[in-house]
C-alpha cells in the first residue's frame, strides 16, 4: 500500500519534469533558464531519492545526492557566474516562435509514449509508466537544443537531455551501475568546465556568444 | 599488470605536461611519453598473443587479439604523430599562430586523449567504454580550436554539439543494454561487463537490444563520421591543427567503430538475424558514396582528406556489416592501411600547408622542386590511399569488393563508381600540388618526415607480404567478430 502511495509521488515528479521541459523551450531569458534547469535537475534528484527509500536500492542514494549536488547546486551557480562574467543576462532569444515549438513539442511526447511502450510493458520497476516521460524529456531536450541560437541555452538543453536520460536510467533498471553513473558525472562536470573555457574564447573572437555569426563552415 | 602501464603512462603525461608543457623541451617530453606507452603496449601487446585473451582486474579488463590489435596501432600511430608534431608545432609557434600557453593545453590534452582512446578500447564495461568515448571528445574540442581563429571556434562547437548530442544517444543505448542484460546477470556492475554479456547474449531480449543497437550504431557512428551523421569531421579535420587532424583521422574514427563492433557481436548473438549487419552496409555504403561525390567540390586539402576519411570509414563498416571471415579480415587489414596512411598524408600536408601559407589546394604547387621529401611523401601516401597495387590498400580494397561481388553483387556497382570517382577526384587535385610550376619557397625547417616514410613503408610491405604471426592475428580477430 505504501508503495503505490511513494509511486504516486514518483509519478507526480515525473509530470513536474515533463511541464519543466515545456517550460524550458518557452523560455526566452537565459537565466530563466538555468532556474529551471536547477528546478528540473531537484525534480530529478527528489524522485530518486523517493525510489531508493522505496524499493530499498541503497545505491540509488547515490545518484540522487550526486544529481543534487551537481545539477541543484554547483552547475546553476555556476552558470549564473558565467552569465555575469560575460555579461548576458539581458539576452533574450528572440528568432524562436514558441506557439510552433510548442506544437512540435506535444507531438514529440506522443511519439516518445509511444516508442517507450514496448519497453516498459517489459520492465520490472514500479516506475515504469514513467519511461515515456523520461524519452519525451529527451526529445524536448533536443528540440530546445535546435531552436536555439545562443550558446548557453544550447548547452542548457544539452545537459537538460542528460536529466532525460538519467531520469530513464532510473525508470528502466534502477539507475545504471554506480561506477558508470559516476563516469558519466564525471564528464558533464568536465564537459561544462571545457564549455566555460570555450564561451570566453568565443566571446572573444565574435564578441557575441550569439551563434548565428558562426556559419562559414558550409558545404558550397 | 601492463595495462596499467599502458593506461596510467599518458595519464601521468597528461597531469605531468599540464603542470610543465610550457618548457622549451615539452615537445620530446610528449613525444618520450608516448614512446613509453608503445613500449607498455607492445609488451601487453606479446603478452596477448603468447597466452591468448585475458581478464584483468577482476574482469574489469578485458584483452583478445581484435582489441590488442587496435591498443598496438593506437600507441604506435599515437608515438609517430608525437614526433610529427615536434618540429610542426614549433615552426606553428615561430608563425605566431600558437604561445607556450596553448602548447601546454595542447601537450597535456594530447596525452589524456591517447589515455580516453586507450581506456575505450581495453575496458571490459560497455559504462566505463561510453565515458571514455565522451571524454575522449572532451579533450579534443579545446584542441579543435587551438588557433582560436573564428572559423576553428566553429569547427570545435559543431564537434562539441554534434558528437555530444551523438553519444547521448549512445548512452541511451546503453541504458537499454543494460536494462536487457539486468534481467539475466542481475543487477549491478558485473551486468555491463562485455564478457558476461557475451556469455548469455542468447539470452537477451531481441526487441531491447534491436533498439538498443540502433541507437548505439547511430551514436558511435556520429564519431566514426558515417553520413548523414558526418558534418562535424571535415571540419573539426581542416580546422584543428594537423597532428590533431590526424589522430583524429587515423585513431578515433576506429576506436568509434570498435565500440560499434563490440555491441554488434552482442546484438547478433540476440537477434540471430542479419540487422545489424545490414543496417551497417547501409550506412557505410551511403557514407562510401557520399564522401566520394563530395571530395570531388573540395578546395581545401584537409578538407578533401577528411572526406576521404569518411570514404574509408564507411567503407571499412560496410566490410564488417558484411560479416564472415573474409570481410572481418579485410576490414580489420583496412582499419590498418587507412590509419597508417592517413596518418602520413596528413603528416606530409601539414608541412606542405605550412610552406605554402595556405590550405587552399590552389595555393600549393610543385611541392616536388621547392621541398621534395614533402612532394614524394604526399604523391606515395595519395597514391598509398588511393588503393593503387603495391600498397596495402589495395589488398583490403580488393579483399572486400571481391566479398561485395560474391555475396551482395548488388552493392558492387556503388562501390566501384565511388571508388572510381574518388581516385580521380583525389589524383587530380594531388597532382598539380605536386608537379605543378611554382614560385613557392623552400620550407626554412627540416621538416619531419620521418614518421610519413615509417607510416608508407609498413603499408607497402603489407601490400606485399603480411607476416604469417600477423595474419593469423587478424585471423583470430576476424572470427571474434563473427558474422
Amino acid at each position: 500500500m505504501s508503495l503505490t502511495y511513494h509511486l504516486q509521488i514518483v509519478n507526480l515528479l515525473a509530470a513536474l519534469l515533463l511541464l519543466i521541459s515545456f517550460a524550458m523551450l518557452s523560455q526566452r531569458r537565459i537565466v530563466g533558464l538555468v532556474t529551471l534547469f536547477a528546478w528540473q535537475g531537484a525534480a530529478l534528484a527528489t524522485s530518486t531519492a523517493i525510489v531508493a527509500w522505496s524499493t530499498g536500492q541503497h545505491h540509488l542514494y547515490y545518484s540522487a545526492a550526486l544529481t543534487l549536488v551537481l545539477k541543484v547546486i554547483a552547475m546553476p551557480w555556476f552558470f549564473y557566474r558565467l552569465i555575469k562574467k560575460l555579461d548576458v543576462d539581458r539576452d533574450v532569444e528572440t528568432m524562436i516562435n514558441i506557439p510552433t515549438t510548442m506544437l512540435i513539442g506535444i507531438a514529440l511526447v506522443i511519439f516518445a509514449f509511444n516508442l517507450a511502450l514496448p519497453i516498459s510493458q517489459m520492465a520490472g520497476t514500479v516506475m515504469r509508466s514513467t519511461l515515456g516521460i523520461a524519452m519525451a524529456t529527451v526529445l524536448l531536450a533536443f528540440l530546445m537544443m535546435i531552436t536555439r541560437s545562443k550558446a548557453i541555452p544550447q548547452v542548457i538543453g544539452f545537459l537538460a537531455m542528460e536529466n532525460g536520460l538519467f531520469f530513464a536510467a532510473t525508470s528502466a533498471t534502477y539507475g545504471m551501475p554506480l561506477v558508470v553513473e559516476m563516469g558519466v558525472a564525471l564528464d558533464v562536470l568536465v564537459g561544462v568546465f571545457v564549455l566555460s573555457i570555450f564561451f570566453f574564447q568565443i566571446r572573444e573572437t565574435f564578441d557575441s556568444l550569439d551563434l548565428k555569426h558562426m556559419e562559414k563552415l558550409k558545404e558550397r | 599488470m601492463e595495462i596499467y602501464w599502458v593506461l596510467g603512462i599518458p595519464l601521468v603525461g597528461g597531469v605531468f605536461l599540464a603542470l610543465w608543457g610550457n618548457r622549451r623541451n615539452a615537445p620530446e617530453i610528449n613525444a618520450l611519453f608516448s614512446l613509453l606507452t608503445l613500449i607498455a603496449a607492445a609488451w601487453l601487446t606479446a603478452r596477448v598473443i603468447d597466452y591468448g585473451p585475458m581478464l584483468i582486474g577482476d574482469g574489469w579488463f578485458f584483452i583478445d587479439s581484435f582489441n590488442v590489435f587496435l591498443v598496438a596501432l593506437t600507441a604506435f600511430v599515437a608515438f609517430t604523430t608525437a614526433l610529427f608534431s615536434r618540429p610542426y608545432m614549433r615552426i606553428e609557434k615561430e608563425h605566431g599562430r600558437l604561445n607556450d600557453k596553448r602548447l601546454r593545453l595542447y601537450h597535456s590534452s594530447y596525452q589524456i586523449f591517447i589515455g580516453a582512446m586507450l581506456l575505450a578500447l581495453t575496458t571490459n564495461n560497455m559504462g566505463i567504454l561510453w565515458v571514455s568515448m565522451e571524454a575522449a571528445t572532451l579533450t579534443t574540442v579545446l584542441l579543435v580550436s587551438l588557433y582560436r581563429t573564428p572559423a576553428s571556434l566553429e569547427a570545435a562547437w559543431k564537434y562539441f554539439i554534434l558528437c555530444g548530442v551523438g553519444i547521448a544517444l549512445a548512452l541511451f543505448g546503453t541504458i537499454l543494454l543494460y536494462f536487457a542484460a539486468e534481467k539475466i546477470l542481475g543487477s549491478g556492475g558485473t551486468a555491463l561487463l562485455w564478457t558476461h554479456l557475451n556469455g548469455v547474449k542468447t539470452q537477451l531480449e531481441p526487441t531491447v537490444l534491436q533498439l538498443a543497437f540502433v541507437f548505439l550504431l547511430v551514436g558511435y557512428g556520429t564519431k566514426v563520421g558515417l553520413a548523414p551523421l558526418h558534418s562535424w569531421l571535415p571540419d573539426a579535420h581542416a580546422e584543428g591543427p594537423t597532428p590533431v587532424s590526424a589522430v583524429l583521422s587515423g585513431l578515433l574514427l576506429n576506436v568509434a567503430l570498435y565500440a560499434v563492433m563490440r555491441c554488434k557481436v552482442l546484438v547478433d548473438g540476440a537477434m540471430g538475424t542479419d540487422l545489424a549487419g545490414n543496417l551497417m552496409m547501409g550506412f557505410g555504403l551511403f557514407s562510401v558514396v557520399l564522401a566520394a561525390f563530395l571530395i570531388k567540390r573540395q578546395s581545401d586539402v584537409k578538407r578533401m582528406f577528411a572526406y576521404s576519411s569518411i570514404e574509408h570509414m564507411g567503407l571499412i563498416t560496410f566490410a564488417f556489416g558484411m560479416g564472415g571471415a573474409v570481410a572481418n579480415f579485410a576490414g580489420l587489414l583496412h582499419m590498418t592501411m587507412h590509419s597508417l596512411t592517413k596518418s602520413a598524408i596528413f603528416f606530409a600536408v601539414g608541412h606542405a600547408t605550412q610552406s605554402a601559407g595556405t590550405q587552399m589546394m590552389d595555393g600549393i604547387r610543385g611541392l616536388i622542386r621547392t621541398n621534395p621529401t614533402i612532394g614524394w611523401g604526399l604523391m606515395l601516401g595519395t597514391i598509398a590511399i588511393l588503393g593503387v597495387p603495391p600498397f596495402g590498400v589495395f589488398a583490403s580494397e580488393f579483399l572486400i569488393i571481391t566479398t561485395a561481388m560474391h555475396e551482395h553483387p548488388w552493392a558492387t556497382p556503388f562501390l566501384l563508381l565511388a571508388l572510381g570517382v574518388a581516385f580521380a577526384s583525389i589524383f587530380g587535385k594531388v597532382q598539380p600540388m605536386v608537379f605543378g610550376e611554382t614560385e613557392l619557397p623552400k620550407l626554412p625547417h627540416q621538416p619531419a618526415l620521418t614518421p610519413v616514410f615509417i607510416h608508407l613503408g609498413l603499408v607497402l610491405m603489407m601490400g606485399l607480404f603480411i607476416p604469417p604471426y600477423l595474419a593469423d592475428w587478424y585471423r583470430q580477430a576476424a572470427a571474434l567478430l563473427g558474422g
